[in-house]
């Protein structure tokens, strides 16, 4: 399956969750994943890290720290979980019950015209379950991601969810419009923002 | 009375910080000894000083303040989180960052701190980030100073840690 589609069925799953449970804050990694999912579907919950690669997945842990009765996830990539592997132990130390990570897996850097990874010899699923991420999924096709994304957010996190995609990337697509201060502005307020009478 | 590195946590929770992480470091091991027993602080031993930042960038975004601790060798490996996360988005945050090999000189410290003393002054102002050195007499104005110049700019701003200042 292309990332592309992937990342819209996640984003899909995602806002339903929103929808019919606790508000989800959703972090995406920089590359062409920020910039399909911006494409696919935007809404203030979403924060689109552009530089700072591998940083998305610390981004979501200290916000599922500080928020813990929102869903945080985290939209990210197989060269930027490698870019700061060591992540994988601070999420799976802290374990936020409401920490989840989906990993769109190309085993390439995308954004820089698909030079390889490592990640087809270094199974990131793995080295998640290893870390001790209380549970991780990999999935290969349109229908396994369509299973996995059902039930996903009723796991107990840390939770990954590892999605094998194609190479590729969509000819003319966007960048992320707002500007970053804009960005932060608008996903701080949603992040903050009293949604629960508690 | 209260130890150096207990004063300091109670000046830095009176000036609003609320959010603490970091990776340690000799020169203020008073401080993350504190941060280490009491969990009433929260605080999150990071494995990298850039993760940290990351990590502090998310308690921002969920409304917390943040401190981030940090040996100098630790701003080297900051700098792309600091110049393409934390000034790009408009994201506070107070870097406590030691001074090892401070002067630069052999015989001051080991070989591998000398070169990072020696610049990291003015790669603070490279960085464009305000910094000041801790000093004791001047060091509640000094956190005054540089945590109002933080909430105006949301922009990291640093207080620098030399020997002996934070190790008990």
């Amino acid at each position: 399956m292309t990332r592309a589609y992937a990342v819209a069925r996640a984003a899909d799953a995602v806002d339903a969750a929103a929808a019919n449970g606790p508000d989800c804050l959703t972090v995406v990694c920089n590359g062409m994943i920020g910039r399909e999912l911006y494409a696919h579907a935007d809404t203030p919950s979403r924060f689109y890290m552009i530089g700072s690669m591998g940083l998305a997945s610390s981004i979501g842990l200290g916000l599922a720290i500080v928020q813990p009765a929102r869903t945080v996830v985290v939209f990210d990539g197989d060269g930027n979980v490698l870019m700061n592997m060591g992540t994988l132990g601070s999420v799976a130390a802290a374990a936020p019950a409401n920490f989840y990570h989906i990993v769109f897996d190309n085993a390439a850097h995308g954004s820089t015209g698909d030079q390889r990874t490592i990640s087809d010899r270094v199974p990131l699923d793995a080295v998640a379950r290893a870390a001790g991420y209380r549970s991780v999924v990999r999935v290969r096709d349109e229908h396994a991601l369509a299973g996995a994304l059902q039930s996903w957010f009723s796991t107990r996190g840390p939770a990954m969810l590892v999605v094998d995609v194609e190479r590729g990337n969509q000819p003319g697509i966007g960048r992320v419009d707002p500007s970053p201060t804009e960005l932060t502005a608008r996903f701080r307020a949603r992040a903050t923002l009293k949604t629960h009478s508690a | 009375m209260a130890s150096p590195s207990r004063r300091f946590l109670d000046l830095l929770e009176q000036h609003g910080y609320n959010y603490f992480t970091g990776v340690p470091c000799s020169l203020f091991e008073g401080v993350t000894r504190i941060l280490d027993a009491e969990p009433r602080y929260g605080y999150l031993s990071a494995v990298r000083e850039d993760s940290a930042l990351g990590i502090a960038a998310g308690a921002y975004l969920g409304g917390r303040q943040p401190v981030v601790f940090m040996q100098n060798s630790g701003l080297g490996v900051s700098m792309n989180a600091l110049v393409s996360l934390h000034q790009i988005y408009d994201i506070p945050a107070l870097l406590v960052i030691s001074w090892r090999g401070e002067g630069g000189k052999s015989g001051n410290d080991a070989p591998e701190h000398l070169i990072m003393g020696d610049v990291m002054t003015p790669l603070l102002q490279l960085l464009r980030i305000p910094f000041a050195v801790f000093e004791p007499p001047t060091l509640a104005p000094d956190i005054d100073r540089l945590t109002c110049t933080m909430h105006e700019t949301r922009r990291p701003v640093a207080l620098v840690v030399g020997k002996g200042r934070l190790q008990s």
